[in-house]
Protein backbone atom coordinates (compact mmCIF):
# COMPACT_ATOMS: atom_id res chain seq x y z
CA UNK A 1 0.00 0.00 0.00
CA UNK A 2 1.44 2.99 -1.27
CA UNK A 3 -0.56 5.60 0.86
CA UNK A 4 0.59 3.34 3.75
CA UNK A 5 4.15 3.31 3.46
CA UNK A 6 4.07 7.18 2.87
CA UNK A 7 2.36 7.88 5.79
CA UNK A 8 4.78 6.07 8.24
CA UNK A 9 7.46 7.09 6.51
CA UNK A 10 5.86 10.82 6.97
CA UNK A 11 5.30 9.69 10.85
CA UNK A 12 9.34 8.66 10.61
CA UNK A 13 9.90 11.90 8.98
CA UNK A 14 8.30 14.07 11.91
CA UNK A 15 9.88 12.62 14.66
CA UNK A 16 13.75 12.87 13.34
CA UNK A 17 12.84 16.09 12.55
CA UNK A 18 11.59 17.36 15.88
CA UNK A 19 15.28 17.80 17.22
CA UNK A 20 15.78 20.39 14.70
CA UNK A 21 12.83 22.89 16.50
CA UNK A 22 15.68 23.80 18.63
CA UNK A 23 17.29 25.00 15.75
CA UNK A 24 14.78 26.79 14.05
CA UNK A 25 13.08 28.65 16.73
CA UNK A 26 15.66 30.52 18.19
CA UNK A 27 17.33 31.11 14.76
CA UNK A 28 13.84 32.68 13.56
CA UNK A 29 12.90 34.11 16.22
CA UNK A 30 15.82 36.68 16.06
CA UNK A 31 15.32 37.26 12.22
CA UNK A 32 12.17 38.35 13.49
CA UNK A 33 14.37 41.27 16.42
CA UNK A 34 16.61 41.88 14.09
CA UNK A 35 14.20 42.23 11.06
CA UNK A 36 11.42 44.74 12.83
CA UNK A 37 14.87 46.71 14.54
CA UNK A 38 15.86 47.23 11.18
CA UNK A 39 12.54 49.04 10.12
CA UNK A 40 10.17 46.14 8.86
CA UNK A 41 6.74 45.94 9.43
CA UNK A 42 5.26 42.36 10.71
CA UNK A 43 3.46 41.85 7.14
CA UNK A 44 7.26 42.52 5.99
CA UNK A 45 8.90 40.14 8.74
CA UNK A 46 6.41 37.24 7.73
CA UNK A 47 6.75 37.59 3.96
CA UNK A 48 10.57 37.19 3.95
CA UNK A 49 9.88 34.51 6.07
CA UNK A 50 7.17 32.59 4.56
CA UNK A 51 8.10 32.84 0.79
CA UNK A 52 12.00 33.19 1.09
CA UNK A 53 12.05 30.75 3.84
CA UNK A 54 16.08 30.80 4.13
CA UNK A 55 16.96 31.62 7.43
CA UNK A 56 20.56 33.09 6.23
CA UNK A 57 19.71 35.05 3.21
CA UNK A 58 16.75 36.50 5.35
CA UNK A 59 19.88 37.71 7.35
CA UNK A 60 21.71 38.63 4.22
CA UNK A 61 18.56 41.23 3.28
CA UNK A 62 18.51 42.70 6.71
CA UNK A 63 21.87 43.36 7.80
CA UNK A 64 22.30 44.85 3.67
CA UNK A 65 18.92 47.04 4.32
CA UNK A 66 21.01 47.88 7.37
CA UNK A 67 24.04 48.85 5.26
CA UNK A 68 21.74 51.07 2.65
CA UNK A 69 22.68 48.77 -0.04
CA UNK A 70 21.08 49.30 -3.55
CA UNK A 71 18.02 47.00 -4.04
CA UNK A 72 19.95 44.86 -6.41
CA UNK A 73 22.85 44.03 -4.30
CA UNK A 74 20.49 42.97 -2.07
CA UNK A 75 18.69 40.47 -3.92
CA UNK A 76 21.99 39.40 -5.51
CA UNK A 77 23.83 38.66 -2.27
CA UNK A 78 21.18 37.42 -0.95
CA UNK A 79 20.67 34.74 -3.92
CA UNK A 80 23.81 33.94 -3.61
CA UNK A 81 23.55 32.38 -0.24
CA UNK A 82 20.85 30.03 -1.02
CA UNK A 83 22.71 28.84 -4.24
CA UNK A 84 24.06 25.85 -2.06
CA UNK A 85 20.07 24.78 -2.12
CA UNK A 86 21.21 23.78 -5.79
CA UNK A 87 23.18 21.27 -4.80
CA UNK A 88 20.60 19.56 -1.95
CA UNK A 89 18.09 19.35 -5.16
CA UNK A 90 20.67 17.75 -7.50
CA UNK A 91 21.70 15.16 -4.63
CA UNK A 92 17.94 14.40 -4.17
CA UNK A 93 17.31 13.92 -7.16
CA UNK A 94 18.61 10.14 -7.17
CA UNK A 95 16.66 9.90 -4.81
CA UNK A 96 13.49 11.87 -4.99
CA UNK A 97 13.29 12.59 -9.32
CA UNK A 98 10.36 9.65 -10.07
CA UNK A 99 7.90 11.79 -8.06
CA UNK A 100 5.22 13.15 -9.92
CA UNK A 101 5.87 17.24 -11.08
CA UNK A 102 3.67 18.58 -7.91
CA UNK A 103 5.35 16.07 -5.51
CA UNK A 104 8.84 17.50 -6.53
CA UNK A 105 7.35 21.04 -7.04
CA UNK A 106 5.78 20.69 -3.05
CA UNK A 107 9.48 19.31 -1.68
CA UNK A 108 11.18 21.80 -3.53
CA UNK A 109 9.64 24.31 -1.41
CA UNK A 110 10.46 22.88 1.73
CA UNK A 111 13.99 21.86 0.25
CA UNK A 112 16.75 23.61 3.13
CA UNK A 113 19.48 22.70 5.17
CA UNK A 114 16.91 20.71 8.04
CA UNK A 115 14.87 18.85 5.81
CA UNK A 116 17.91 17.82 3.38
CA UNK A 117 20.64 16.91 6.30
CA UNK A 118 17.45 14.39 7.88
CA UNK A 119 16.13 13.30 4.85
CA UNK A 120 19.42 12.42 3.07
CA UNK A 121 21.44 10.62 6.23
CA UNK A 122 17.83 8.59 5.76
CA UNK A 123 18.45 7.94 2.36
CA UNK A 124 22.29 6.89 2.79
CA UNK A 125 21.62 5.04 5.78
CA UNK A 126 18.21 2.92 3.70
CA UNK A 127 18.62 2.73 -0.24
CA UNK A 128 16.44 0.58 -0.44
CA UNK A 129 13.24 2.53 0.63
CA UNK A 130 10.88 3.31 -1.85
CA UNK A 131 10.32 6.28 -3.44
CA UNK A 132 6.70 7.26 -2.09
CA UNK A 133 8.47 6.47 1.45
CA UNK A 134 10.83 8.86 0.49
CA UNK A 135 8.98 11.50 -0.61
CA UNK A 136 6.85 11.14 2.68
CA UNK A 137 9.86 11.10 5.15
CA UNK A 138 11.24 14.54 3.11
CA UNK A 139 8.16 16.32 3.98
CA UNK A 140 7.52 14.95 7.78
CA UNK A 141 10.78 16.36 8.70
CA UNK A 142 9.46 19.31 7.01
CA UNK A 143 6.95 19.71 8.50
CA UNK A 144 8.24 20.13 12.21
CA UNK A 145 9.60 22.83 10.76
CA UNK A 146 7.81 24.84 8.70
CA UNK A 147 4.88 25.92 11.43
CA UNK A 148 8.47 26.55 13.97
CA UNK A 149 9.63 28.85 11.57
CA UNK A 150 6.97 30.97 10.79
CA UNK A 151 5.69 30.68 14.49
CA UNK A 152 9.00 32.33 15.89
CA UNK A 153 9.48 34.78 13.63
CA UNK A 154 6.11 36.59 14.37
CA UNK A 155 6.84 36.14 18.42
CA UNK A 156 10.23 37.59 17.57
CA UNK A 157 8.74 40.81 15.73
CA UNK A 158 5.96 41.20 18.19
CA UNK A 159 7.53 40.71 21.72
CA UNK A 160 11.51 40.35 21.15
CA UNK A 161 13.53 37.92 22.47
CA UNK A 162 12.35 35.72 24.95
CA UNK A 163 14.73 32.76 25.01
CA UNK A 164 17.49 33.15 28.26
CA UNK A 165 20.73 35.17 26.63
CA UNK A 166 23.14 32.39 28.23
CA UNK A 167 21.13 29.11 26.88
CA UNK A 168 24.05 28.03 24.54
CA UNK A 169 21.52 27.19 21.84
CA UNK A 170 23.79 28.53 19.25
CA UNK A 171 25.64 25.36 19.71
CA UNK A 172 22.79 22.92 18.54
CA UNK A 173 22.88 23.53 15.18
CA UNK A 174 26.26 22.22 14.85
CA UNK A 175 25.93 19.34 17.20
CA UNK A 176 23.02 18.18 14.81
CA UNK A 177 24.43 18.92 11.94
CA UNK A 178 27.75 16.90 13.24
CA UNK A 179 25.81 14.10 14.64
CA UNK A 180 24.17 13.87 11.36
CA UNK A 181 27.18 13.65 9.07
CA UNK A 182 29.17 11.44 11.76
CA UNK A 183 27.26 8.09 10.85
CA UNK A 184 27.75 9.06 6.80
CA UNK A 185 31.66 8.84 7.26
CA UNK A 186 31.66 5.00 5.89
CA UNK A 187 34.79 5.27 3.39
CA UNK A 188 38.22 7.08 3.24
CA UNK A 189 36.55 9.25 0.60
CA UNK A 190 33.82 10.40 2.87
CA UNK A 191 36.33 11.50 5.67
CA UNK A 192 38.26 13.18 3.14
CA UNK A 193 35.59 15.24 1.49
CA UNK A 194 34.44 16.22 5.32
CA UNK A 195 37.87 17.29 6.42
CA UNK A 196 38.31 19.17 2.74
CA UNK A 197 35.09 21.33 3.98
CA UNK A 198 35.87 21.95 7.12
CA UNK A 199 39.55 23.23 6.12
CA UNK A 200 38.44 24.96 3.02
CA UNK A 201 35.20 26.75 4.15
CA UNK A 202 37.26 28.37 6.79
CA UNK A 203 40.10 29.43 4.99
CA UNK A 204 37.79 31.38 2.75
CA UNK A 205 35.40 32.07 5.17
CA UNK A 206 36.02 35.93 5.39
CA UNK A 207 34.21 35.76 1.27
CA UNK A 208 30.64 37.47 1.59
CA UNK A 209 27.62 35.71 0.71
CA UNK A 210 28.64 31.95 1.58
CA UNK A 211 30.96 31.98 -1.51
CA UNK A 212 33.68 30.35 0.48
CA UNK A 213 31.17 27.73 1.21
CA UNK A 214 30.41 26.58 -2.46
CA UNK A 215 34.25 26.66 -2.90
CA UNK A 216 34.91 24.36 0.51
CA UNK A 217 31.79 22.18 -1.02
CA UNK A 218 33.07 22.02 -4.94
CA UNK A 219 36.73 21.05 -3.54
CA UNK A 220 35.09 18.63 -1.07
CA UNK A 221 32.93 16.60 -3.85
CA UNK A 222 36.18 16.52 -6.29
CA UNK A 223 38.36 15.40 -2.88
CA UNK A 224 35.71 12.50 -2.09
CA UNK A 225 35.13 11.33 -6.01
CA UNK A 226 38.38 11.51 -6.61
CA UNK A 227 39.21 8.82 -4.02
CA UNK A 228 36.22 6.81 -5.16
CA UNK A 229 37.56 6.94 -8.23
CA UNK A 230 41.12 5.33 -7.41
CA UNK A 231 40.55 3.20 -4.35
CA UNK A 232 37.06 1.58 -5.50
CA UNK A 233 35.19 2.78 -3.10
CA UNK B 1 13.75 52.57 7.24
CA UNK B 2 15.25 54.07 3.34
CA UNK B 3 13.80 51.69 1.13
CA UNK B 4 9.46 52.55 0.13
CA UNK B 5 7.25 49.83 0.89
CA UNK B 6 7.35 48.68 -3.05
CA UNK B 7 10.83 48.48 -3.09
CA UNK B 8 10.70 45.32 0.03
CA UNK B 9 7.83 43.80 -1.45
CA UNK B 10 9.39 43.58 -5.00
CA UNK B 11 12.88 42.30 -2.81
CA UNK B 12 10.47 39.67 -0.94
CA UNK B 13 9.15 38.50 -4.22
CA UNK B 14 12.27 38.33 -6.35
CA UNK B 15 14.52 36.48 -3.04
CA UNK B 16 11.35 34.19 -2.99
CA UNK B 17 11.04 33.12 -6.56
CA UNK B 18 14.82 32.84 -6.96
CA UNK B 19 15.34 30.55 -4.05
CA UNK B 20 12.23 28.48 -5.32
CA UNK B 21 14.15 28.24 -8.69
CA UNK B 22 17.36 27.17 -6.76
CA UNK B 23 15.78 24.75 -4.57
CA UNK B 24 13.61 23.26 -7.86
CA UNK B 25 16.26 23.34 -10.10
CA UNK B 26 17.67 20.03 -11.09
CA UNK B 27 15.08 17.96 -8.87
CA UNK B 28 12.39 19.52 -11.15
CA UNK B 29 14.02 20.00 -14.21
CA UNK B 30 15.96 16.27 -13.92
CA UNK B 31 13.33 14.66 -13.40
CA UNK B 32 13.79 10.78 -13.60
CA UNK B 33 16.41 10.76 -16.16
CA UNK B 34 19.42 9.46 -15.28
CA UNK B 35 22.74 11.38 -14.78
CA UNK B 36 26.24 10.72 -15.60
CA UNK B 37 27.75 8.25 -13.58
CA UNK B 38 30.71 11.04 -12.79
CA UNK B 39 27.86 13.29 -11.35
CA UNK B 40 26.41 10.82 -9.37
CA UNK B 41 29.92 9.75 -8.42
CA UNK B 42 30.13 13.15 -6.89
CA UNK B 43 26.69 14.64 -5.80
CA UNK B 44 27.15 11.21 -3.39
CA UNK B 45 29.18 13.13 -1.37
CA UNK B 46 27.40 16.72 -0.94
CA UNK B 47 26.14 15.86 2.45
CA UNK B 48 29.68 15.21 3.54
CA UNK B 49 30.72 17.95 1.66
CA UNK B 50 28.54 21.15 2.74
CA UNK B 51 27.77 20.55 5.92
CA UNK B 52 30.53 20.19 7.97
CA UNK B 53 31.78 23.29 6.05
CA UNK B 54 28.46 24.93 7.18
CA UNK B 55 29.13 24.94 10.84
CA UNK B 56 32.88 24.58 11.05
CA UNK B 57 32.92 28.70 10.99
CA UNK B 58 29.69 28.86 13.78
CA UNK B 59 32.32 26.25 15.69
CA UNK B 60 35.23 28.11 15.71
CA UNK B 61 33.88 31.91 15.49
CA UNK B 62 30.81 31.72 17.53
CA UNK B 63 28.51 34.56 17.36
CA UNK B 64 27.86 34.01 21.20
CA UNK B 65 31.54 34.85 22.06
CA UNK B 66 31.36 38.16 19.62
CA UNK B 67 33.57 35.69 17.07
CA UNK B 68 36.36 34.60 19.34
CA UNK B 69 37.55 31.02 19.17
CA UNK B 70 35.73 29.19 22.47
CA UNK B 71 37.79 25.97 23.16
CA UNK B 72 35.01 24.55 24.75
CA UNK B 73 32.89 24.57 21.75
CA UNK B 74 35.85 23.39 19.74
CA UNK B 75 36.23 20.45 21.94
CA UNK B 76 32.34 20.10 22.24
CA UNK B 77 32.13 19.94 18.01
CA UNK B 78 35.00 17.54 17.97
CA UNK B 79 33.70 14.87 20.69
CA UNK B 80 30.02 15.34 18.92
CA UNK B 81 31.57 14.15 15.79
CA UNK B 82 33.58 11.52 16.77
CA UNK B 83 30.53 10.21 19.14
CA UNK B 84 28.02 10.30 16.21
CA UNK B 85 30.90 8.46 13.74
CA UNK B 86 31.75 5.82 16.38
CA UNK B 87 28.19 5.32 17.30
CA UNK B 88 26.87 5.56 14.24
CA UNK B 89 24.06 7.35 15.36
CA UNK B 90 22.86 10.96 15.75
CA UNK B 91 21.24 10.59 19.30
CA UNK B 92 25.08 9.51 20.28
CA UNK B 93 26.37 12.42 18.63
CA UNK B 94 23.62 15.17 20.43
CA UNK B 95 24.09 13.72 23.98
CA UNK B 96 27.67 13.45 24.07
CA UNK B 97 28.11 17.22 22.51
CA UNK B 98 25.48 19.11 24.06
CA UNK B 99 27.01 16.92 27.55
CA UNK B 100 30.29 17.90 26.60
CA UNK B 101 29.93 21.52 26.09
CA UNK B 102 27.67 21.92 29.32
CA UNK B 103 29.72 19.98 31.90
CA UNK B 104 33.32 21.98 30.19
CA UNK B 105 30.87 25.43 30.53
CA UNK B 106 30.27 24.39 34.42
CA UNK B 107 34.36 23.65 34.34
CA UNK B 108 35.75 26.92 33.27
Amino acid sequence: MASTTRKSAFIRGLIDGFPFIFVAAPFSMLFGVVASEAGLSLAQVMGFTVVVIAGAAQFTAVQLFNDLAPVWVIIAASLAVNLRMAMYSASLQPYLGALPLWQRALAAYVNFDQSYAVSIAKYDAEPDMPVVARFGYFMGSATVIVPTWFSFAYVGAVTGNVIPENWPLDFVMPVLFLSLVGPMLKTLAHLAAALTSIIVALIFGFLPSGTGLLIAAFAAMAVGAEIERRTGR
Amino acid sequence: MNYSSAEIWFIVAALGIGTYLVRFSFLGLIGDRKMPDWVLRHLRYTPVAVLPGLVAPLVLWPEATSGDPDPTRIVAATVTLAMAWWRKSLLWGVIAGMGSLLALQSIF
